[in-house]
């Protein structure tokens, strides 16, 4: 309840600063807010599109939230995202299959691409104690120079150097009656996968012994050592789920909601997940809340760009200002408690004067 | 080989120096006790302020050198001034160090785009002309070394040197440095001998915002000449640097010259037909999966300081 | 007689909790003085605030007779006041000069005068027989050397008023006699002294007079000559306490632990216990007496496995155990509670009930094919809770953070016990713990070796090791000094033996 409120206050403090932002730029606040949540929600078709923006951030969310349990900082999702949207990718330009089958195997490229690349900083984590911060950077880096190299030299566009192939139009996520019933919406099967991703997750870290053990690890490794568990397979293990989901956000993105690879772009959803996470106090039903909150910024600034000149980074600082609330939390906390002391005061003052004009 | 080194060593160095610079001010924060990934956002609003101080001034007093000189400043004193929201959120709140560096991140990355846009319509800046490289005379003249250490450097270059040793200086024979150094290994030994740990924290992150502001500004007025909402990681590099050069000043410097060469070899390697039968992709991850090694081979004997990342609390035993 | 401290009337609070409630402590020139209490009672606080770490909510303190106001320790340092802490403050790769001069560094010019600080420090070494060298680093040397580098601090800063903050608990007996006479050196130079302990015999045989404190009250200041240790403990604990514990003999069984010349290695890989044996029986408690640091910590981890053993064997019950898992050591019969419970014993921020299945959650009742059962958790927890009376806000759905230390530990017994483990090693049971507590956790272990099986007690209180021990065995510097029957032995043997003394050859 608690988280639930700082939360919304952190939204709220961060949507002012982007207020203060629109004034600072001669643009009317209002104005711009009003024509953002149009652009997000007026019609079925933005809608669509508005969800289908959240889809990644859900997994990314889901990535990010996912490791902090296990106590660890997975800022490598964009890195993650890119192999398992590139591996995604190469599968469904490679085969020839039918829809059900390439699409599975797709997704089974994405989960692997993006274990493999969190399994290297969780096995260096676990086995030397490299911190696993500077290890997924580095990650993110050698993913980005690799598909740089990898796109071009193997799937190179028809028109463009900077981007792969397209795929077919049945090797994307995208599904006619989808489509049809947003209205031409880019909306996909993503989504239905993300929300399954969110059950599976709520799933394992509530119930199950994987999710005690996880969490456990998360908060007192020596705690969980001493108590039989084996610390550092859960590191491992924990990176690698992480890693699965963020490859599964880069197969929403990369075949869902795009249908090629960009090259020279490490996907901003990699670190928006952490403020995703964040902001849903890494629990998967807030994730999935904060990444709807952050897809309708994002669908939102578009058309707000279009209809009076607000520069639609207007939404990446908004949610980094969130972040910044977010991680300052504390100042929140240290508000909410004066505020009740005062509240509580005053309902002493205004005790015996109730009961006055009752008598 | 040889005129390839020569040729190769110029632009090494000028791309080192930001990197260094920047790698610099990360050890004032670290050292301190206070963990600074938010290095790449703060190079990036150096980066900003100076595009956007030189891009104006410039038209109204042509050739002046002046003009970079306050756009250096410009670069130090907005990356200075941004680097207080690391400050308050680490020191004051004891935030998570790790996620307040990832904000200013974001937030560099975004409102400066947000701002350019604004201003230029494109989101990029673009300045008519930076530093310009310049033989140092007589020393140039010296076989061997003049090629390769004297010719073609910028003045930039030579100030951050100074700085870089005023800094080695500073950290291990002044009483600042010994100050600086016990917060960031244990800071209530710190408090116990009646220093103020929250003062000497804000200066570390103050320094880092400085010097990694300088170092943004350092890039946009030598070699890039355009401000784009981007330094490419180099921040992120400038942080393994750190750990590279084990968190001393010479290590650093010997860890940004590594990186400053490899990346240097990896742009240029298609134009010498000697690396260009090396694939391009080899070049350009070979300075992140060295680090990784690094990182490996260095876990056993690291030489961190002990508190930093650790929020410290004054009230608290 | 002048006083150069009076602290009159101190009040502090801290959220939730009254520290320190109208506490009058006064310092004569030139005395030695005891601040006494249980763990927990305010002593620390009490100095905190002397020292400038705390702001009183209320009461006045005096320095040499003028009223101060104290707002942080360089205040204090200048009026004049030093303090050794219990958990030293020390840079540990910085040297000894330059922990010293931190916070007061001569200057020659802009650069730091090491050579000017060093001499100094030399020159005081000698004149207060401290004998400590300047120039080494302080994490090559031992404790005891490390507490004279704060002896020497406050020297080197002049101060008059020295508070020392347990200092003892660290320290060989022998060590202590040396420090007892650095204390008396001091005296004679015209220093004063506050010595903060729970240790009746020191107050004794150091200190002049002595303030009481209980549950933050001050309770009153007694010259100590005058006053008995019974009536010191009686003042201290608010009752009558009789610090003998109840047991009946040992009636030895079977052996469970045995340990054949295992050598371990330390944090800083070299070897910190080495071709060490020991065995525990069915029916015996085992002490291990040592000073901290001499190897405990290493045994302890080998077995139970938190620790690699670079050679020698284990056996538990006749199988050996030296290189299988934590999980099968747990499950095999090895109870363990923890030095640190708060590092290793609790997954803090869980419930009470997700720490009392902490080594069982896998297990049914409590999980089926991977997942978890909440009401058989709940209702085992709960059974624990309330056999080892545990007591906490919100019964088993508390956050295991917001238990007293008491508690915690209480609760860690618990779980430990209800295990029923063949083996049982408790490691520092009762530190940091009060009276009551203590005497409740001593039956407890006396109770699970009377069921017919083993203990090993690990503890650096000497008296506590000799109370509860049936055998006792020392070690020193990572090796076995000797083993002897706790009811043949006193003090001043396993205290010699603690120090390196074999008893073999001493005789």
């Amino acid at each position: 309840m608690r988280n639930t409120i700082v939360s919304i206050i952190a939204i709220i403090l961060g949507l002012i600063a982007g207020g203060l932002l629109m004034l600072f730029i001669g643009a009317n606040p209002i104005e711009g807010y009003s024509y953002l949540f149009q652009g997000a929600l007026k019609n079925i078709s933005r809608i669509g599109d508005t969800l289908a923006t959240a889809t990644p951030l859900i997994f990314t969310g889901l990535a990010v939230a996912f490791a902090f349990r296990t106590g660890l900082f997975n800022i490598g999702v964009s890195g993650q995202m890119l192999i398992g949207g590139l591996a995604a990718t190469a599968v469904g330009l490679s085969f020839d299959l039918s829809r059900p089958v390439l699409i599975i195997l797709m997704i089974l490229a994405g989960i692997i691409g993006g274990g493999l690349w969190a399994f290297i900083p969780g096995l260096l984590k676990a086995r030397f104690n490299v911190h696993e911060v500077v290890a997924t950077i580095m990650m993110n880096w050698i993913a980005y120079w690799t598909v740089y190299y990898i796109v071009p030299g193997y799937f190179k566009g028809e028109f463009l150097e900077t981007e792969s192939r397209k795929l077919a139009e049945e090797s994307t996520l995208r599904t006619p009656w989808l489509t049809e019933m947003f209205q031409g919406s880019y909306i996909n099967l993503g989504l239905f996968f993300a929300v399954i991703a969110v059950l599976i997750i709520a799933f394992i870290i509530n119930k199950t012994t994987l999710g005690f053990e996880l969490k456990a690890v998360g908060f007192n490794r020596h705690a969980a050592e001493y108590a039989g568990m084996k610390v550092n397979r859960n590191i491992i293990l924990s990176m690698l789920i992480s890693g699965a989901l963020a490859g599964l956000g880069g197969v929403a993105l990369y075949t869902g909601n795009a249908s090629s690879m960009q090259i020279g772009i490490l996907p901003s959803q990699g670190y928006d997940g952490i403020a995703v996470a964040l902001l849903g106090a890494n629990s998967p039903v807030g994730v999935f809340f904060a990444a709807l909150l952050f897809g309708i910024l994002y669908s939102g600034t578009g058309f707000m760009n279009a209809m009076i000149e607000i520069p639609p980074e207007l939404a990446n600082t908004i949610i980094a200002i969130i972040i910044y609330f977010a991680a300052t939390s504390v100042l929140i906390h240290r508000l909410l408690n004066k505020f009740r002391k005062t509240r509580s005061n005053a309902n002493d003052v205004n005790g015996p004067v109730g009961k006055k004009g009752e008598a | 080989m040889w005129t390839i080194i020569e040729q190769i060593f110029p632009y090494a160095i000028v791309f080192t120096i930001p990197l260094l610079i920047t790698a610099l001010g990360g050890l004032f924060s670290e050292r301190s006790g206070i963990v600074n990934i938010g290095l790449e956002g703060l190079m990036i609003s150096g980066a900003f302020a100076s595009a956007i101080t030189v891009n104006f001034l410039q038209d109204k007093m042509p050739n002046s050198s002046t003009v970079l000189w306050l756009g250096i400043l410009a670069a130090i004193v907005v990356g200075l001034l941004f680097s207080l929201l690391h400050a308050f959120a680490s020191i004051n709140l004891s935030a998570d160090q790790v996620i307040s560096g990832t904000a200013i991140n974001m937030i560099a990355m975004a409102l400066t785009v947000f701002l350019a846009r604004n201003i230029t319509g494109s989101g990029n800046i673009r300045i008519t002309s930076g530093f310009t490289p310049f033989d140092v005379p007589i020393l140039s003249q010296i076989p061997i070394i003049g090629d390769l250490l004297f010719t073609k450097t910028y003045a930039t270059t030579w100030f951050i040197l100074i700085v870089l040793f005023v800094s080695a200086f500073m950290l291990n024979k002044t009483k600042f440095g010994l100050r600086l150094k016990s917060c960031g290994e244990f800071p209530q030994a710190a408090q116990a001998a009646g220093i103020n740990v929250v003062r000497i924290r804000y200066i570390g992150v103050m320094l880092s915002g400085a010097l990694s502001g300088l170092g943004g500004g350092i890039i946009i007025l030598t070699y890039a000449g355009e401000f784009t909402g981007s330094v490419s990681g180099l921040g992120f590099l400038a942080l393994a640097s750190l750990i590279f050069g084990q968190w001393r000043p010479l290590g650093i410097l010997g860890a940004t010259l590594f990186f400053g060469f490899a990346s240097t070899i990896a742009n240029v390697s298609q134009v010498i037909p000697e690396l260009a039968v090396i694939p391009p992709i080899i070049l350009k991850i070979f300075p992140y999966v060295v680090t990784l090694i690094a990182l490996v081979l260095f876990s056993k004997s690291s030489q961190a300081p002990k508190a930093a990342g650790e929020p410290f609390d004054p009230g608290k035993r | 007689m002048s006083y150069v401290v009076e602290m009159l009337n101190i009040r502090k609070e801290f959220p939730g909790i009254v520290a320190n409630d109208n506490v009058t402590l006064t310092l004569k020139k030139g005395e030695i003085h005891a601040l006494l209490g249980e763990n927990g009672a305010g002593k620390s606080t009490l100095m905190g605030v002397l020292f400038g770490m705390y702001q009183p909510e209320q009461g006045v303190i005096k320095i040499r007779e003028k009223e101060v106001k104290i707002t942080n320790p360089s205040v204090a340092n200048q009026l004049g006041i030093g303090m050794v802490h219990q958990h030293f403050k020390l840079v540990e790769n910085f040297t000894v000069t330059e922990n010293i001069i931190l916070g007061s560094e001569p200057l020659k010019g802009m650069i730091l005068d090491i050579d000017k600080a060093a001499k100094r420090i030399a020159e005081l070494s000698k004149h207060y027989g401290l004998n400590v060298d300047p120039h080494s680093k302080i994490e090559d040397i031992s404790v005891g050397m490390q507490q004279r580098v704060e002896i020497m601090k406050m020297l080197y800063r002049e101060a008059e008023v020295l508070i020392f903050d347990e200092p003892t608990a660290v320290l060989t007996p022998h060590e202590i006699e040396e420090l007892m006479k650095i204390m008396r050196n001091l005296i004679k130079e015209g220093k004063s002294i506050i010595i903060i302990t729970h240790k009746l015999k020191e107050i004794k045989a150091v200190a002049d007079r002595c303030t009481v404190i209980r549950r933050g009250k001050g309770i009153g200041t007694v010259n100590v000559k005058e006053t008995s240790e019974s009536s010191l403990a009686e003042m201290m604990v608010g009752r009558h306490v009789n610090f003998k514990v109840d047991k009946e003999a040992s009636t030895p069984g079977d052996v469970v632990l045995q340990i054949d010349s295992i050598s371990v290695k330390n944090n800083r890989k070299v070897l910190g216990l080495k071709n060490f044996s020991v065995e525990v029986r069915r029916g015996e408690i085992v002490g291990i007496a040592g000073v901290e640091g001499n190897g405990q910590s290493e045994l302890v981890e080998a077995i139970t496995g938190l620790r690699k053993v670079e050679s020698g064997k284990i056996l538990l019950k006749g199988n050996e155990i030296t290189n299988i898992s934590i999980r099968q050591r747990i499950e095999s019969g090895i109870g363990h509670i923890p030095e640190d419970r708060q590092r290793r014993g609790l997954v803090l921020d869980y419930t009470l009930e997700n720490n009392m299945v902490l080594e069982v959650y896998n297990k049914p009742p409590f999980a089926k094919t991977g997942l978890l059962n909440g009401t058989a958790i709940k209702k085992y927890a709960r059974s624990i809770l309330e056999k080892f009376d545990v007591r906490s806000g919100e019964g088993g759905a508390s956050i295991a953070r917001t238990l007293s230390g008491g508690n915690q530990q209480k609760a860690i017994i618990g779980r430990e016990m209800e295990l029923d483990p063949d083996l049982l090693i408790a490691v520092q049971p009762t530190r940091g713990l009060d009276v009551g507590s203590i005497e409740y956790i001593h039956k407890r272990l006396i109770e699970h070796r009377d069921k017919g099986k083993a203990v090993l007690l690990v503890s650096l209180e000497l008296d506590e090791v000799l109370q509860l021990s049936d055998r006792i065995a020392i070690v020193n510097n990572g090796e076995l000094i000797g083993t002897v029957i706790a009811s043949e032995t006193n003090e001043n043997e396993v205290g010699l033996m603690m120090a390196g003394v074999n008893k073999e050859r001493s005789v």
